[in-house]
């Protein structure tokens, strides 16, 4: 199996983790990912917000370049996922924007390139069974509480799984031998740059968030969003501070859990590079293994 | 020389705005055969009926055309009026300048008065054409189908039997009393709905002019108003009905336990059943699917215990065909399949339910004897959220029309629980609360006042569990603020819908449907309760959503369009069928498949050819069946097959007037 | 409270609702005023107006007090309103429409988020790809908050999460075509 790859971004700064760890799990999984050299900035909700031409351009010129290698994307980043998959949609259901769209980016982009996301090429190419036969360290009683945001799954044209209960990522934590609990809040907005931009408002969301996946007896959250990943573990300690709460949630990105599974170093996963620390969670799950090892 | 006769109509305002009359009916006068021709304000008026009838005296007129609206709307009124001035009414020809004219061309005088003189011309053309046609008859079977026996069938069937005419009335349950019979209370009395309706199942099944044939589905029709041949299949009970006495030793000793459907799956049947106590006929049905000994081949308990000897292992399905004059469809409803709101969590929460649900729960003889209690843990509810047009207006998930009943029985739910559990809160989300029935608005308004009921107006956008409540979020659009309930229980109305088999009924049948696969009546507002299909008329809510006063009077109201049909020994069939010139049809047998309504048949005929006997075969048509759709006539490569009234020599002359 | 004379109101909105509603294809009159959008926005609780307030501004015309409203600022665009819209109207693409025209005229009612949309897209044009460093950094000197956040610095600088320098790709001359193509044809970037 081989995809281009679109990092994007923050996966080559605040979500660097994110990078390795999809590099190193791809590559235990046998999937090859050819990195579209020279990627531009999706333009985020930044471009989105500004102009829509503009928004559907930046992402085409990327998916462009991968067209003419014949390579579908897969792209790890939500917010770039449903930016490029916004283009490719809007490209392939008009005649008229695709001319536009290759004017604009002067290179041609026919909307045959699909965008998809890091999690549906996991779960519904390579397959749950796939990966869960080589699971040989299994996330045994951790409770993941799988949260997908927004981009992933809305709007529901764009996204690939159910917008209100998806459960793509839930039956990868079962597939890895872990444990995803029930909760409402799988798809509620975690404020993305509101942190930055109107921190109040911003932290409020991402309280409400935290505040649910402790309720639901969570261990730590997974996500596929290196935003949602700012948010919810960089900025953890701000919202404990500021509503007096106490959650010690370690965040993984999903990538990071499949990692752990296959039993690949927790450094080189980029565990380590966590804001709320996720080592004790790890060494944890080692200890048990080793326990059940020795027993 | 014929003499054609031919007059405008402005209606109203309705042409005349558009199209200058005056001047259509003096073109009209230079048509080739014209020897007539005027316009007047409303010619379907008596005014101008007498219009007609006085210039066809006076200019010995032969032939006319009307100018006016479709002939769907006044072709029966003219015609009448063209029989009663002496004419067959089959020489009268109309040129709709209504619909196909100044309805749609609003804005162009000139170019409307054009094409209205130019449909008027090949009107003319036509009906100089036209042959007197007479109508035949055709016997009457003086026996009525009512298919469905909720409270609409039930209605439909006692009105029809009270005048004197034998009906069968066929149920597809094991028991008569439809949705009816589930329903708690009825709004706006509040008088307890088994209290009504089963005296009228009682009074059904003894009906000496009913037969009731329950656990049975129509399986074919064939045939046409007033002699359809129906196929009907009883399924097998398993029980013989005549030995059983209903006592009900079966079910009490059969071991296996089958979610009850008439409970909406909040307590358990069995697999010998019958779907409520007060079931009619009261004698139990195997469902076969479920039931232990079909399954394994072991079991046989309920034959053992049965005193009477009932239970019959080996009865089949067995099939009947009967003729009837008229038919009644009563198939009700299903409810809308509201899983699809993820949102709402319908199936992962259980405390969100359905308003049928919720009957059930008040139910006396339900699953909690009439306490209101939550299916999670059977605690009582102190905050019921009710949600309104669940399915309903929403047409991205749901269906776009109103369900029209859902807003009082949320205010008959909203009183119950307010009436039933004393320090309660109830929260109504609604979008609009419409009332408009005998007494319904006086209920709603009571239901906020007396009984204190919060009415939100906002539709839900979520329901999430936290702990063992139900946390529900809605914008109270009066306040434009967000709001949360924290409730115990949820209950959604959801939108009424057709029969998942609504649609293969029509079909077999021969009616249409509407796009939400509801029953079409012939006309919205003048042929509520007949379809296009002559003999079968519909009551309740397989046309639309309904409630039960409205199912009722439309089951009247279709009894009394049987009744009128059965009333007669005998009925006059539309002439304006297809006819085969035997000279030139070759026999090849293609307007047999093409037919709809099967009416064609091959025959052998004997001729005369050179002085020897040949014979050969030719298509015929069946009068009584033939329903005058032109199929054939297209089919026939000979141009053997015309359509009388219709004929290929009648549209080319209005080409040709049109073209030429 | 002031009274507002409808037709007034709606004769001086409809040039601008029109263009609304070319621009995001969405009719504001087929809004039936449900409330569910509101109801399921995460952010409803920080607005001034909720979506469906937006919705009948609209309706009704009332233009100017839709685009000056906080309400459209912010909107987080994630689209829980139009996925639930039992009206099919998409309005996370009306609120997106209305900021860019509230920003055309001059409207900017929550003025550091539509300065980091402004710095983000600067830093892409320049680079090509965002530097995200120097994103927060121009974000917090420009809004007068030189040191917010600046104590997640170090630790992000030791991760390695955090370049001080941007990365610059090599065909960037591409990416600046690409914002000039898009203001030739008459964008407002």
């Amino acid at each position: 199996m081989k995809y281009a790859y679109y990092p994007g971004c923050s996966l080559s700064s605040t979500g660097i983790e994110y990078d390795m760890s999809t590099k190193k799990v791809a590559k235990s999984l046998g999937i090859e990912l050819w990195e579209i050299p020279e990627w531009n900035c999706c333009g985020a909700s930044s471009a989105h917000l500004t102009d829509h031409l503009l928004a559907l351009a930046l992402p085409a010129r990327n998916l462009a370049i991968a067209e003419a290698e014949g390579l579908d994307v897969a792209i790890p980043c939500a917010a770039c996922y449903a930016r490029c998959k916004a283009t490719e949609v809007e490209v392939k259901n008009s005649q008229e924007m695709k001319k536009t769209i290759s004017e604009v980016i002067e290179r041609e982009y026919a909307g045959k390139t699909q965008a998809r996301a890091l999690l549906d090429v996991f779960v519904n190419d390579l397959g749950l069974d796939s990966i869960s036969a080589l699971v040989n360290k299994p996330l045994k009683d951790i409770k993941v509480a799988s949260y997908y945001g927004c981009l992933l799954v809305r709007p529901p044209r764009l996204g690939f799984d159910d917008p209100e209960d998806p459960q793509s990522m839930d039956q990868l934590i079962k597939a890895l031998g872990g444990t995803p609990v029930e909760w409402a809040f799988k798809t509620e907005c975690c404020g993305a740059a509101h942190a930055t931009t109107k921190s109040d408002v911003g932290f409020s969301m991402i309280e409400k968030i935290l505040t649910a996946a402790k309720e639901a007896g969570a261990d730590c959250i997974a996500t596929a969003c290196p935003l949602c990943m700012n948010n919810l573990d960089m900025r953890q300690s701000q919202v404990e501070a500021k509503f007096g709460k106490n959650y010690g949630l370690p965040v993984f990105y999903f990538t990071q859990l499949i990692g752990l599974a296959l039993g690949l170093n927790p450094e080189e996963l980029g565990v380590n590079k966590h804001f709320v620390n996720a080592l004790g969670l790890v060494k944890k799950l080692l200890e048990a293994e080793g326990r059940r090892d020795t027993a | 020389m014929k003499r054609v006769g031919v007059f405008i109509c402005h209606c109203g305002s309705n042409i005349a705005a558009a199209v200058d009359c005056e001047k259509v009916a003096e073109n009209a006068k230079s048509f080739p055969g014209v020897a007539f021709s005027t316009d007047y304000k409303y010619m379907c008026a008596e005014p101008g009926q007498d219009l007609i009838k006085k210039a066809i005296k006076e200019h010995k007129l032969d032939r006319i055309v009307v100018a006016s609206c479709s002939p769907r709307m006044h072709e029966p009124t003219f015609r009448r009026c063209i029989e009663s001035g002496g004419l067959n009414p089959y020489l009268l020809e109309m040129a709709n300048i209504r619909e196909h004219c100044s309805w749609v061309h609003p804005d162009d005088k000139e170019r409307a008065t054009f094409k209205a003189t130019e449909l008027v011309r090949m009107a003319v053309a036509k009906v100089l054409k036209n042959e007197p046609l007479d109508k035949s008859t055709i016997p009457i079977t003086k026996r009525a189908l009512v298919i469905g026996g909720g409270i609409a069938g039930i209605q439909a069937a006692l009105d029809i039997a009270n005048a004197g005419h034998i009906v069968d009335v066929v149920e597809k349950e094991p028991s008569i009393g439809g949705r009816m019979a589930q329903i708690d209370k009825t709004f706006p009395t509040l008088d307890c709905s088994a209290c009504i309706l089963t005296p009228k199942m009682v009074e059904v099944a003894n009906h000496p002019n009913v037969n009731l044939i329950t656990y049975s589905e129509i399986e074919k029709v064939e045939g046409y108003v007033g002699n359809f041949d129906v196929t009907i299949r009883k399924k097998a009970r398993s029980v013989d009905m005549k030995a059983c006495t209903g006592c009900g030793t079966c079910y009490q000793k059969c071991p296996s336990k089958v979610p009850s459907e008439f409970e909406m799956e909040m307590m358990d049947r069995k697999a010998i059943y019958t779907p409520f106590p007060q079931a009619i006929p009261n004698k139990p049905v195997i469902d076969r699917e479920n039931c232990r000994y079909f399954k394994t081949g072991k079991c046989g308990v309920c034959q053992k215990v049965c005193p009477t000897n009932a239970v019959d292992f080996t009865q089949e399905d067995e099939l009947v065909t009967e003729r009837y004059g008229a038919i009644v469809v009563a198939t009700g409803f299903d409810l809308f399949d509201e899983s699809v709101y993820g949102e709402y969590g319908y199936g992962k929460y259980k405390d969100v339910i359905t308003g049928l649900h919720f009957e059930r729960l008040i139910n006396a003889s339900g699953p909690t004897m009439g306490k209101i209690k939550r299916p999670s843990d059977g605690k009582i509810p102190k905050n019921v959220v009710f949600i309104k047009c669940v399915g309903s207006r929403d047409e991205v998930k749901g269906k776009a029309y109103c369900s029209k009943t859902c807003c009082m029985y949320t205010a008959k739910h909203a009183t119950l629980v307010r009436e039933k559990i004393k320090d309660s809160n109830v929260y109504v989300f609604y979008m609009d609360v419409r009332t408009p029935g005998k007494g319904y608005d006086e209920f709603y308004t009571r239901t906020t006042d007396q009984f204190g009921a919060k009415y939100i107006r906002g539709r839900v956008s979520k329901i999430y569990e936290k702990g063992d409540k139900l946390i529900v979020r809605g914008e109270d659009t009066l306040l434009g603020r967000p709001v949360e309930v924290e409730a115990d229980m949820v209950v959604l109305a959801t939108a009424m819908v057709a029969k998942s088999d609504a649609a293969k009924l029509a079909q077999m049948i021969g009616f249409s449907y509407d796009q939400n696969h509801f029953y079409t009546e012939a006309h919205p507002k003048l042929a509520p309760v007949e379809t296009h299909t002559a003999g079968v008329y519909l009551a309740g809510a397989c046309q639309g959503p309904k409630d039960i006063p409205d199912s009722v009077a439309q089951a009247s109201a279709a009894a009394v369009k049987v009744c009128g049909l059965l009333s007669k020994e005998e009925m006059p069939t539309e002439p304006i069928i297809s006819a085969v010139d035997e000279a030139i049809c070759a026999g090849c047998g293609m307007c047999v498949p093409v037919c709809p309504y099967k009416a064609i048949d091959m025959k052998v005929i004997q001729e005369r050819v050179h002085g020897k006997t040949i014979s050969r075969k030719v298509a015929t048509v069946n009068s009584g069946l033939c329903q005058g759709c032109g199929a054939c006539t297209v089919a026939c490569r000979s141009a053997a097959l015309n359509l009388k009234h219709f004929t290929n020599e009648q549209i080319l002359a209005e080409v040709d007037a049109l073209c030429l | 409270m002031e009274r507002i004379e409808l037709t007034a109101a709606l004769a001086q909105g409809q040039e601008l609702l029109a263009e609304v509603t070319r621009e995001s294809g969405v009719r504001a009159s087929k809004c039936y005023q449900c409330g569910k959008c509101s109801a399921g926005c995460p952010v409803a609780f920080a607005m001034d107006k909720t979506p469906r307030e937006i919705m009948r501004l609209l309706q009704l015309g009332l233009m100017d007090e839709a685009l000056q409203s906080h309400t459209i600022w912010l909107c987080a665009c994630c689209d829980t309103c139009s996925t639930r819209c039992p009206r099919e109207v998409d309005i996370a693409r009306v609120m997106e429409t209305l900021r860019i025209i509230a920003k055309k005229k001059g409207y900017v009612a929550e003025k550091k988020m539509d300065l980091f949309h402004d710095l983000f897209l600067k830093s892409v044009e320049k680079h090509g790809r965002v530097h995200e460093m120097g994103l927060i950094l121009g974000f917090n000197i420009s809004g007068m908050q030189p040191l917010k956040d600046a104590h997640f610095g170090p630790s992000m600088l030791l991760k390695g999460k955090l370049s001080p320098l941007p990365h610059t790709i090599k065909d960037n001359g591409e990416v600046k075509k690409i914002f000039a193509n898009v203001r030739k044809r008459g964008g407002k970037v």
